[in-house]
């Protein structure tokens, strides 16, 4: 066994060993404290989990690879994603925890008075975290077959049994505290390597600072951007610093992000847990601090993997290189064909002449390894990269398990059940989610990565204007709400499936509509949705009074 | 006279929205993507600022954004919250007995 698979199996086994024990520490006696941890978390300890709620295994595995690959347009990835928190915070965040329910489809279904509108909730709900929760496993199948060398299905069973006991255990309550410290097993794991790689090619040891720094001398000198450039230029791919996408699609997608992100019910619904509304706003402002750490990091990360795998990989002599090279190309998420015969890797963006090919994903993985590091930390990256996959699965399964426990047996089909009986269904429904979750982080259908970042154009389509408007507008009737989701909701998904599955070679700017991608679409249906609401509502009768009651209600000051 | 605190709060905070989101408009989409590339011929250490807005500036915007709400809005919660509160408490009331009835 090598010193890499030590250091990670101490890692992983530390890290584990901690969420069990906090898990058994905080069990969950009461439907309140599984479906909200008793509404008393503290605003840090609730900006820690958010955070880590929020933050999946695409923030922290594929996000930066992203960037890497995309240069400049990787932009709406890092806007997207923390500009929709301002949105989250100042839109809807308040108001929720002033309304004091545990769930989205809650809200729905009380503000619109209504079964059909808590049933469409549920169902969007449950669809959003499904996609997402399956991205999740396969993230962490990813980690443990490339450190641990098991394969993918050994990996993601240790995980689900993980997940399972302190999910199932302690439900909200559990899953805030394990999300806290994997919070900080994360942001430590994510940082360590990018201070050292940042004072290795720069002398800086701040990653922000280091990317805009000039490089040490025996990296060649001159600004790291302006050599990546260069260097880009070079092998045939575009300047690292222009972007390639038209201006109006990355203005598309980054609102779809950022509506997208708004709307997320396992995010929204952290904000359930703190004790007033005053702390709901501070543990956002905290969550958004903690976020922006790694936010702010990402996109120096990507620079410099970037900088680093031209630099090592380019021109070398096949045979000699470092054995983080062969370790990859076991997993086959690198591969290398030489097609001129002269044992050199040649990376260029000529396909013909091509010879390199690596995986988005793994450039955060393997960055430390490319760097040459020290074996703990490349280690400590596996066991951050599990943490982020399986916080983020950990409150995804909470929502599908309060969608059915709560929103549909409680509040829909079986009204009369007992407190006790509703815990032990939502036991139920987290051990089957966890289950066929599971099923698809063994045997991932081709198509969950790019599902996963539809499930934001479908959230931000369905639940975002739904919820504004819902606060904002008071005279906004069950008619508008329904019929606006239905169709922000239809039209998205219906642009997606027909752009990715059935006419796939059509999708390019010419096709789309006014030079939409698919990825971008949320924000039409967002607007869709609006208009549609808008325009039923007015052609229909106003909410009873005491629905417009419970909206002002909503707006007064909070305690 | 209660109901028009109420509104007098209301509209504050709608004030307060407005602004901050409009300075989040303004950065994430005016200086990120529109004038991006405009910006970017202006430089500073290694960085071209349209660049530098998009993938690092924008960022602690947003984060500054959310904590001036934070102060602003316990300042404006304090000012009202003497004259406004009682009416919430009263209505709460109502509120929960015409739910209890109808579910």
């Amino acid at each position: 066994m090598s010193s890499v698979q030590l250091w990670t199996y101490l890692f992983i086994g530390l890290s584990f060993g901690l969420y069990i024990a906090i898990a058994i520490w905080s069990r969950a006696g009461s439907t309140h404290e599984f479906y909200v941890a008793g509404g008393g978390v503290h605003p840090v300890a609730n900006g820690m989990a958010t955070a880590a709620d929020w933050m999946s295994a695409a923030s922290f595995i594929s996000m930066a690879g992203l960037i890497s690959f995309l240069g400049r347009d990787g932009t709406f990835y890092l806007m997207g994603w923390t500009g929709g928190y301002v949105l989250l915070a100042l839109l809807l965040a308040p108001y929720l925890r002033k309304f004091g329910k545990f769930t989205v489809p809650d809200f729905i279904g009380d503000r619109y008075y209504s079964k059909s509108a808590r049933l469409v909730a549920i169902f969007c709900a449950i669809s959003v975290s499904f996609v997402y929760v399956c991205g999740q496993m396969q993230g962490a199948g990813i980690v443990f077959s490339r450190f641990l060398e098991v394969d993918i299905t050994t990996g993601v069973i240790i995980g689900m049994t993980v997940v399972f006991f302190y999910a199932v255990l302690g439900g909200m309550k559990g899953i805030t505290y394990t999300q806290v410290a994997q919070y900080c097993v994360l942001i430590f794991a994510y940082m360590v390597p990018a201070i050292f790689i940042s004072m290795m090619l720069t002398g800086n040891p701040i990653p922000q600072l280091g990317f805009g720094s000039e490089l040490t001398p025996e990296h060649g000198g001159g600004y790291l951007l302006d050599r990546l450039d260069n260097i880009s230029e070079q092998l045939g791919f575009a300047a690292y610093t222009e972007g390639q996408r038209g201006t109006q699609d990355v203005f598309f997608i980054t609102a779809a992000l950022m509506f997208g992100t708004a709307g997320l019910p396992h995010v929204i619904i952290r904000f359930f847990t703190v004790p007033s509304v005053r702390a709901a706003r501070q543990s956002a402002a905290y969550a958004l601090v903690f976020i922006g750490i790694l936010y702010t990091t990402a996109p120096a990360v990507a620079a410099f993997a970037k900088t680093n795998l031209m630099n090592t990989v380019n021109n070398a002599v096949y045979e000699e290189l470092p054995e983080w090279f062969r370790t990859w190309e076991n997993t086959r998420l690198i591969s290398f064909e030489d097609k001129n015969g002269d044992g050199r890797v040649q990376y260029v963006a000529d396909p013909a002449t091509n010879e390199l090919t690596v995986n988005r994903d793994i450039m955060v993985l393997a960055n430390p390894e490319i760097a040459g590091l020290p074996d703990w930390v490349v280690a400590l990256v596996a066991a951050g990269a599990l943490a982020a996959a399986l916080s983020t699965a950990a409150g995804l399964l909470l929502v599908i398990s309060t969608a059915v426990s709560h929103d549909l047996l409680k509040r829909s089909l079986m009204p009369h059940i007992t407190e006790k009986q509703e815990l032990f269904y939502a036991r139920l429904a987290i051990f089957v989610a966890i289950l066929i979750a599971g099923y698809f982080g063994i045997n991932p259908p081709g198509f969950v990565a790019e599902v996963v970042a539809f499930a934001f154009g479908l959230a931000a389509a369905s639940f975002f204007p739904a919820i504004v408007l819902g606060i904002f507008y008071r005279r906004m009737n069950r008619q508008g709400a329904v019929a606006g989701m239905v169709a922000g909701f239809t039209f998205t998904a219906f642009y997606i499936i027909y752009f990715k599955f059935i006419s796939p070679e059509t999708s390019n700017p010419d096709f789309w509509l006014f030079g939409i991608s698919p990825e971008g679409i949320g924000t039409m249906g967002t607007l869709i949705n609006t208009v549609v609401a808008l325009t039923v509502c007015r052609f229909t009768p106003a909410p009873p009074r005491d629905i417009q009651q419970m909206v002002e209600e909503i707006r007064l000051p909070g305690h | 006279m209660r109901d028009e605190h109420a509104r007098a709060y209301w509209k504050a905070n709608v004030r307060i929205l407005t602004t901050l989101l409009s300075i989040w408009f303004f950065i994430s989409f005016v200086c990120g993507i529109l004038l991006a590339d405009f910006l970017d011929q202006f430089r500073f250490a290694g960085f071209k600022l349209g660049f530098w807005i998009a993938q690092q500036g924008s960022i602690y915007v947003f984060v500054i954004l959310i904590i001036v709400y934070v102060f602003w809005m316990d300042k404006l919660d304090a000012r009202y919250k003497d004259s406004v509160s009682k009416t919430a408490g009263e209505t709460a009331a109502k509120i929960k007995e015409q739910e209890e009835s109808r579910s």
